[in-house]
């Protein structure tokens, strides 16, 4: 049997603004005290009215914009209209018909297959979140509960091409997703809490007798993990490639289906159709204006936008000559971890000295210390200027490990230390390179002295024993370097 | 002459001069009310005992010099669709009968702002559903003109409660007439101002755009004063227009040069009582009189009102009464299966007939299938009624009329027929679906003793003008000074 997959995802992203979407209302994930983050208008009380707030919208622009989507100049809010008890209006404010951005696409590497996959998106469009059912799980029947603090938070709803070809795929995508989310600082994309949500529509292609056949689609219903993500459309392929070989249906011989995923019991099961017969009866909300945007406001939020994950990474191996794996690591620490290594990068002129350091030493002292960058004692600066006297050689990296060490040490309370600290180090321990060859030369020659039998070994090829010559020297002269050390004794006793 | 007859200007006067106290004045009224509430019924709440302290308040703070607001010691009554906090707001339904809200309309807050006194909640058809106020689920308003006849709708309690003088001023709100069409019947001055004029947060919606809150008044200066306290930007309703408020009551007295009425000939065709013909007609020589220009003109869409209304308001009341579902607040069901089974008999029970009838139509008309040949196809031509105003308004100031087609008719004439009864609104409809603002004064009586209405309407934002022109008319004439003996 030769079928390919087809996936596309509805994605859900809650933004990062200091209020609700229409209302003054904390946009804070609250749980714990249900139902404290409302105001007349989140609750849809009698005569309460929604007012928009400007900055959702903003950041939804610039979501669209790094999504490659074309803004509309004049978008609208529609009302979607159903029953829900975690729904205070029976209807959500939304957008139907004239989204404020469509048309955009997501290129992601796939390494399986060492391609790159371009996920085409449909349409990005804002709308309200809706509060939260808490039903009695414990099978007692008790009332239901419902607890509107999250009611009214900005929702940001992406929607794919079936472009999707594996679960892989639907993973990385979403991974790319939420690291590009988080260097826009749209959305701090807690799968956990609910503000990256998933829904993935899945179906195959499959080619019999030159004819090419789509399954029933079938919706898998808020992933709320990567690992589910996978996992939810790995188990769901399977199904539907038995069910074609057992009992063969094609798209539209069955309603669309949707199921829901348990991740404990690794399966999926099927939910209450609330979809199939859904009219919602979409109209535009005529308590909001339409919302227009002119090129230029469009250009200001553009310029607004960093760096993104995908460029970075280029770059990082293009022009820094960096290996894509370390490429890799930095940028998916973050934008605050990126910026950093730039910085550390210009401070020094030396792209791969500053990934080895940034990749090694100050990510593990960072998992040590269970510190985000923005909380690390060594600023960019600070390490920049370290690894400048590295690459200068002025310091070795023996020695520079150690006064980055004894700058950890000295800020223990978590305080920043500046870079004039950095010379005090170096002249307090005698770290400085030392370049006095005249100076070095007396010292091996004093070493080779004392130890004349295994000067003798070397000097008869048994290359083993300069080992320990090395070290004397190094103890008498701490700024040496080694592998200078060791050329000298070899030009004496081989030369 | 008692207080309670007095203009609301007289009223301030008399307070400023201290020939009566706010308390007096307060007083007056509510013994007003207490005389001849139970023949009107134009309440659901009467505050008395607030109503009296804010009046202290207020002599209070007049007698250690404070400056106050304009409308400082004057009572006011309140349509019970406007949400005052700590006091129940009900829409006349079951569904919010024992709801209080916890927040005042930005209309209450400019009220209290300007010092007025709060009398009390009045009766309206439910949720502003009606023509009659025989929607209301709570109380029975009768016309102080003759009480076996309907005070109009849905504004009827505002409307009543101001011709019986038992407030001086009161507020209504205007979805298809709703403040014009009762005005008219009860022989005061209705406004409905321009959509946006007038915050509605805090107006319980019915028809969201076309909602408009507006003054009851004695007299066409007393609305001119309630409207300057009412009208102004408000950041929480997004359609709320940010523009400057003219004083509307200094400006009131000073006639218009030049003044151009229009008339619509359609509007003397069929369906209009021969007697409210005659005194419009009257009414339009009154202003030929005073050297206006009289010009016919042409409302070609207007015809199409009425359909477009009933597909507009229904297709927004359907989406705005959704959230009356028995869970977070409300009437609940005390007996259901299931939650779709709670939603269905709480809604069954909490609605009255006519609520459900406009639902189930705006529901149909937004259906999936249904929304193109009827939603959509309703806003086309309010763009094109809209349009036929933007032109007649380019060659006249005000638009005169008649505001319904007959004085009230009786209490339980029209309830069985629905379709009879939205005609009563057939002059009224166009100026919600066009958004401009318009009047409807006292302009004569039927032979039997009932008040007839003239409307005037001008083009958007244009209230000055339109008080300036109502005022010119009923300075000619004696039919405000009019009070039903009861």
């Amino acid at each position: 049997m030769d079928y390919t997959t087809i996936i596309g995802l509805e994605v859900h992203v809650q933004l990062l603004t200091k209020s609700k979407i229409f209302c003054g209302c904390a946009n804070l994930f609250n749980p714990d005290n249900p139902n404290v983050q409302t105001c007349p208008v989140c609750l849809g009380l009698p005569g309460s009215l929604p007012v928009m707030n400007r900055k959702a919208f903003q950041l939804s622009v610039k979501t669209g914009l790094a999504l490659n989507c074309d803004i509309a100049s004049f978008t609208k809010w529609d009302r979607k209209q159903y029953y829900y008890p975690d729904l205070p209006k029976a209807y959500q404010i939304s957008q139907f018909d004239l989204p404020f951005s469509a048309d955009g696409w997501v290129d992601i590497e796939v390494p399986s297959t060492g391609e790159t996959r371009r996920v085409r998106l449909i349409r990005a469009h804002l709308e309200e979140d809706a509060g939260k059912n808490i039903h009695d799980e414990s099978g007692r029947g008790a009332d239901s509960r419902v607890d509107l603090n999250r009611t009214g938070t900005p929702l940001l709803e992406i929607v794919t091409q079936p472009d999707i070809r594996s679960a892989e795929e639907a993973r990385i995508f979403l991974e790319d997703l939420r690291l590009m989310l988080r260097y826009l600082a749209v959305s701090d994309c807690e799968m956990q809490e609910g503000s990256l949500r998933c829904d993935a529509n899945v179906n195959l292609h499959v080619e019999e007798n030159g004819e090419t056949i789509p399954t029933p689609i079938v919706e898998i219903k808020n992933l709320n993990s990567f690992r589910g993500v996978e996992a939810a459309i790995e188990h769901e392929l399977k199904k539907q490639v038995k069910a074609w070989q057992t009992d063969p249906r094609r798209m539209g011989e069955v309603p669309k289906t949707t199921v829901g995923w348990d991740a404990n019991r690794n399966a999926t099961f099927e939910q209450r159709g609330k979809e199939e017969a859904a009219d919602y009866r979409y109209f535009p909300d005529p308590d909001l204006c339409p919302v227009t945007i002119t090129q230029e406001e469009v250009d200001e939020i553009r310029s607004t936008i960093c760096e993104l994950p995908g460029v970075r990474r280029t770059r990082y191996v293009s022009e820094l000559g960096l290996t894509p794996y370390d490429a890799g690591v930095i940028v998916d620490q973050g934008a605050e971890f990126a910026s950093y290594f730039d910085e550390v990068c210009v401070t020094c002129g030396d792209g791969k000295q500053a990934a080895n350091w940034v990749t090694q030493d100050v990510q593990r002292e960072l998992n040590e210390r269970k510190l985000e960058i923005g909380e690390f004692p060594v600023s960019a600066p600070v390490l920049g200027a370290v690894l400048k006297k590295v690459v200068d050689g002025e310091l070795t990296i023996k020695s520079g490990r150690e006064v980055f060490a004894t700058l950890l040490s000295d800020a223990g309370d978590g305080t920043r230390i500046s870079a004039e600290r950095i010379d005090a180090i170096i002249a307090d321990k005698g770290l400085g390179k030392e370049q006095d060859t005249g100076k070095i030369d007396a010292v091996i020659q004093a070493v080779l002295d004392r130890n004349a039998a295994v000067a003798e070994d070397v000097r008869n090829g048994r290359m083993q024993a300069v080992g320990p010559l090395i070290g004397q020297v190094m103890r008498e002269l701490k700024g040496a370097d080694a592998k200078d050390v060791r050329q000298m004794i070899l030009d004496k006793l081989q030369g | 002459m008692s207080i309670s007859e007095l203009t609301t200007a007289e009223l301030q006067s008399g307070l400023q001069a201290g020939t009566f106290s706010a308390v007096e004045l307060t007083q007056s009224y509510l013994d007003a009310i207490s005389r001849r509430e139970e023949s009107v019924g134009a309440f659901l709440t009467v505050c008395g005992e607030s109503a009296l302290s804010q009046a202290a308040a207020v002599d209070a703070r007049r007698q250690s010099g404070e400056q106050l607001g304009t409308l400082a010691g004057i009572p006011v009554a309140l349509k019970d669709n406007i949400c005052t906090a700590g006091t129940k707001t009900t829409c006349a339904s079951r569904m919010l009968e024992n709801f209080v809200p916890p927040y005042d309309a930005h209309i209450v807050t400019r009220l209290k702002a300007a010092d007025a006194v709060l009398v009390g909640k009045t009766n309206l058809d439910e949720y502003a559903m009606g023509s009659s106020t025989e929607n209301s689920a709570l109380g029975k308003t009768r016309n102080p003109w003759d009480l076996q006849r309907t005070p109009g709708g849905s504004s009827g309690g505002s409307a009543a409660s101001v011709a019986a003088r038992l407030t001086p001023l009161s507020v209504g709100s205007d979805t298809g007439g709703s403040i014009r069409q009762p005005a008219s019947f009860c022989g005061v001055v209705g406004m409905k101002p321009t959509y946006g004029r007038v915050s509605r947060y805090g107006l319980v919606a019915f028809a969201s755009s076309l909602d408009q809150i507006g003054p009851f008044a004695t007299d066409v200066t007393g609305a001119a004063s309630l409207l300057e306290v009412l009208a102004g930007h408000d950041e929480r309703d997004s359609t709320s227009v940010n523009r400057p408020v003219p004083e509307y009551s200094r400006s009131v007295e000073q006639p218009l040069e030049g003044l151009r009425v229009g008339v619509v000939q359609e509007h003397f065709a069929e369906g209009i009582d021969e007697e409210v013909a005659s005194s419009i007609r009257a009414a339009i020589e009154v202003y030929r009189s005073l050297g206006a220009e009289i010009v016919d003109v042409a409302l070609p869409h207007s015809k199409y009102g009425v359909a477009v209304y009933y597909l507009i308001a229904s297709s927004e009341a359907s989406s705005n009464l959704a959230r009356y579902d028995g869970v977070h607040y409300g009437h609940r069901a005390s007996e259901f299966e299931n939650m779709v089974d709670m939603y269905a008999a709480s809604r069954a029970e909490g609605f009255g007939d006519e609520v459900k009838r406009r639902i189930m139509l705006g529901v149909y008309a937004l259906s999936e299938g249904y929304s193109d040949q009827y939603y959509l196809k309703a806003l086309k031509v309010r763009r094109l009624i809209r349009n036929d105003f933007d032109a007649a308004f380019k060659n006249v100031d005000v638009i005169a009329g008649p505001t319904c087609p007959t004085p009230a008719f009786k209490i339980g004439e029209l309830v069985d027929d629905p379709l009879q009864m939205y005609l009563a609104d057939v002059y009224t409809i166009s100026a919600n679906l066009a958004g401009i603002p318009g009047i409807s004064v006292p302009a004569g009586f039927s032979p039997a003793g009932l008040p007839i209405g003239l409307q005037l309407l001008a083009a958007p934002f244009e209230e000055e003008k339109l008080l300036r022109a109502a005022r010119m008319f009923e300075r000619e004439t004696d039919f405000h000074t009019k009070v039903p003996q009861f």
